[in-house]
């Protein structure tokens, strides 16, 4: 009556489905389509899907980070790879430190009795509705101003010397200050989403190794991290996407060399040529993320319903 | 003696490095920006230069129609989005949730939506949208039918399409995993009695999905106010300022017009109407436990 695997269905169904691929994955491919075609083709809409693909864009848009000088360009004058360096040295950092603090914080949330567990606990969740737009003001304010070190003085001096430049040393404008933000902005969703997994690793083993004379960071180190490694992909997954898409707050604090990608796009989309390329920086941008869901659409999955239905 | 202490310590050592950064990075700034709503601020000012000027920047603010304007359209915004895609997603789960081949396929790309950076998709939508060679125009016209000013005339309702799009997936894939860890016993037990598929639906499936529904639904709208980036690179906020939701107006508020009181007055009415959505959320979790506590406490009388 029914197969092993699949039930029988009405054929309608297997349409519905086609159709909600199509609709969430057209305009992914439009995307691609349109960053493998001449200026001219895409807003003539000549050819449709019957065209010649170049990769002519993509040597526009990362034309300073090319070890060849591609031969339709006199001169490079679109730098976007800097920014693409930018955005993955930012992405990855934050991601790291996000997850090793994180996970700390989570598993100390959910092992140990102490002294304001439940405000810790309850600050962290409400801290998560926080829009960015929100931080704008005051990241702005205190990354420019109060979190600057004096020129002059012993450490600022020492900074100074090393790196160049004039003024106080500020954390606007470097990759430190940009990091900074997006690991507190991510932590309070890291903390949370790992909480609900690290609930699920067993204390006996945990006293087994205690036992064992492990102390309490070997512990958790060695024996608990091993096993909660998919709530870690999820909550890294979730944590890079943030910091590699992320747009104002990079926005405010970025100056010409610290760009990240999604600034350059959102600064150059309303200019009427160059649209090729335009579309060619924004697939390189969406690369990361199609790949994660593709690989590890199940982590995503899994860490989505952890979040919400665990809630 | 050193031991016991180290024990009580360890907690704290685990803590210590999420608690500084968020206290440095989230906490401080929030209190920051809260002192300086009370004061006429300019960027070029350190904020110990500025006046303090009282609640004048929150009482500009409730005197200005641009501000009313945004108010609205961002309420509009985040309730027609929400409530459209809760019915789709809703729907879209009960309809599909059998055992289907392709199901896991459009379970893994529905996700693609969400993951692509929101500059990237509102890049995508707007030439999609576009009057003369976008997408749904072109199609238009291939059909000999008038063509829409989707980014002109009806600049609101193509952002929320867009929205619509990204964020459906969402709430299907969280209220198919609510469908798929029901109890299997009531439903066969209804089948059983003989109800057919509305009924089984609407006395059985969704009240017994209700309170992740009200969860999904809450964090979806606590993050429709957060939404920028799409409607920044789709309208830029225009034309006039149809889709200027707050957050955009917060930043343009920051940086054009260089207030930055009024833009931390604004922020602060947003986090105000954000609390009050998030204090719901944690009400009504608290509510659902202390409920759920109490119906095992009766069963164990009972048994």
């Amino acid at each position: 009556m029914a197969a092993p695997t699949h039930d029988r269905q009405n054929p309608a169904f297997f349409a519905l489905i086609a159709v909600l691929i199509f609709m969430s994955v057209g305009p992914v491919l439009l995307l691609l389509a349109n960053s493998l075609k001449l200026d001219v083709d895409i807003t003539s809409g000549a050819g449709g899907l019957l065209f010649m693909p170049t990769i002519r864009n993509y040597e526009t848009a990362l034309c300073d980070i090319l070890w060849y000088q591609p031969e339709h360009l006199r001169f490079c004058q679109i730098r976007f790879g800097g920014a693409f360096i930018n955005s993955i040295i930012i992405a990855l950092v934050s991601t790291a430190l996000t997850l090793i603090m994180g996970t700390m914080a989570a598993y100390a949330l959910v092992r140990f009795r102490f002294m304001g567990r439940d405000s810790l606990s309850l600050s962290t969740l409400a801290v998560r509705m926080i829009p960015p737009a929100v931080l704008l003001v005051p990241v702005f304010g205190l990354w420019n101003n109060a979190f600057c070190l004096d020129r002059d003085g012993l450490v600022g001096g020492m900074i100074r010397e090393i790196f160049g430049g004039r003024g106080d040393v500020c954390l606007a404008g470097t990759h430190s200050g940009i990091i900074l933000i997006y690991v507190a902005m991510n932590l309070p969703f890291v903390i949370w989403i790992l909480q609900s997994f690290i609930v699920q690793v067993p204390y006996s083993l945990e006293e087994a190794a205690r036992v064992d004379g492990a102390g309490p960071f070997q512990t958790f180190f060695l024996v608990v991290l091993p096993l909660i490694k998919p709530g870690l992909a999820a909550a890294a997954i979730f944590t890079f996407r943030i910091a590699w898409n992320e747009y104002l707050l990079a926005s405010a604090l970025a100056d010409r060399n610290t760009m990240t990608v999604p600034i350059l796009i959102v600064n150059n989309a309303s200019e009427f040529d160059g649209l090729g390329t335009i579309f060619a920086t924004g697939m390189l941008l969406a690369i990361p993320p199609i790949l994660f869901t593709l690989f590890a659409s199940r982590q995503i999955i899994t860490g989505m319903t952890a979040g919400a239905v665990k809630g | 003696m050193t031991r016991i202490s180290a024990n009580r310590l360890t907690p704290y050592m685990f803590i210590a490095p999420a608690a500084l950064v968020m206290l440095i990075a989230l906490f401080y700034p929030i209190a920051y920006m809260i002192w300086g709503s009370f004061r006429d601020w300019d960027p070029s000012q350190t904020i110990g230069e500025t006046d303090f000027v009282g609640l004048a920047n929150y009482a500009r603010l409730l005197r200005d129609p641009a501000f009313h304007e945004s108010f609205w359209v961002t309420l509009v915004f985040a309730f027609t989005v929400v409530s459209v895609e809760m019915v789709l997603g809703v729907g879209l789960a009960l309809l599909l949730d059998r055992n289907i081949r392709g199901m896991s396929v459009l379970r893994t790309l529905f996700i693609l939506p969400m993951m692509i950076a929101p500059v990237v998709v509102g890049l995508i939508w707007r030439y999609m949208f576009h009057q003369t060679y976008g997408t749904f125009n072109r199609f238009l016209e291939a059909l000999g039918l008038p063509t829409v000013d989707w980014l002109g005339q009806n600049a609101l309702l193509s952002v929320i399409i867009a929205d619509i799009w990204q964020w459906t997936p969402f709430i299907f894939i969280l209220s198919l995993a609510a469908l798929q860890s029901l109890p299997r016993s009531a439903l066969e037990a209804a089948r059983i009695d003989g109800a057919t598929g509305w009924q089984q639906i609407i006395y059985i499936k969704l009240p017994l999905m209700m309170p992740v529904l009200i969860v999904t639904m809450l964090l979806r709208l606590i993050d429709a106010f957060k939404v920028l980036e799409v409607i920044l690179v789709l309208t830029g906020g225009g034309p006039g300022l149809q889709t200027e939701i707050l957050a955009l107006r917060i930043a343009r508020t920051a940086r054009e017009f260089r207030e930055l009181g009024e833009a931390a007055a604004m922020s602060n009415y947003l986090l105000m109407l954000l609390m009050v959505l998030t204090l719901g959320m944690f009400a009504f979790t608290r509510w659902q436990e202390a409920r759920a506590r109490r119906l095992r406490f009766t069963q164990e009388e009972e048994g």
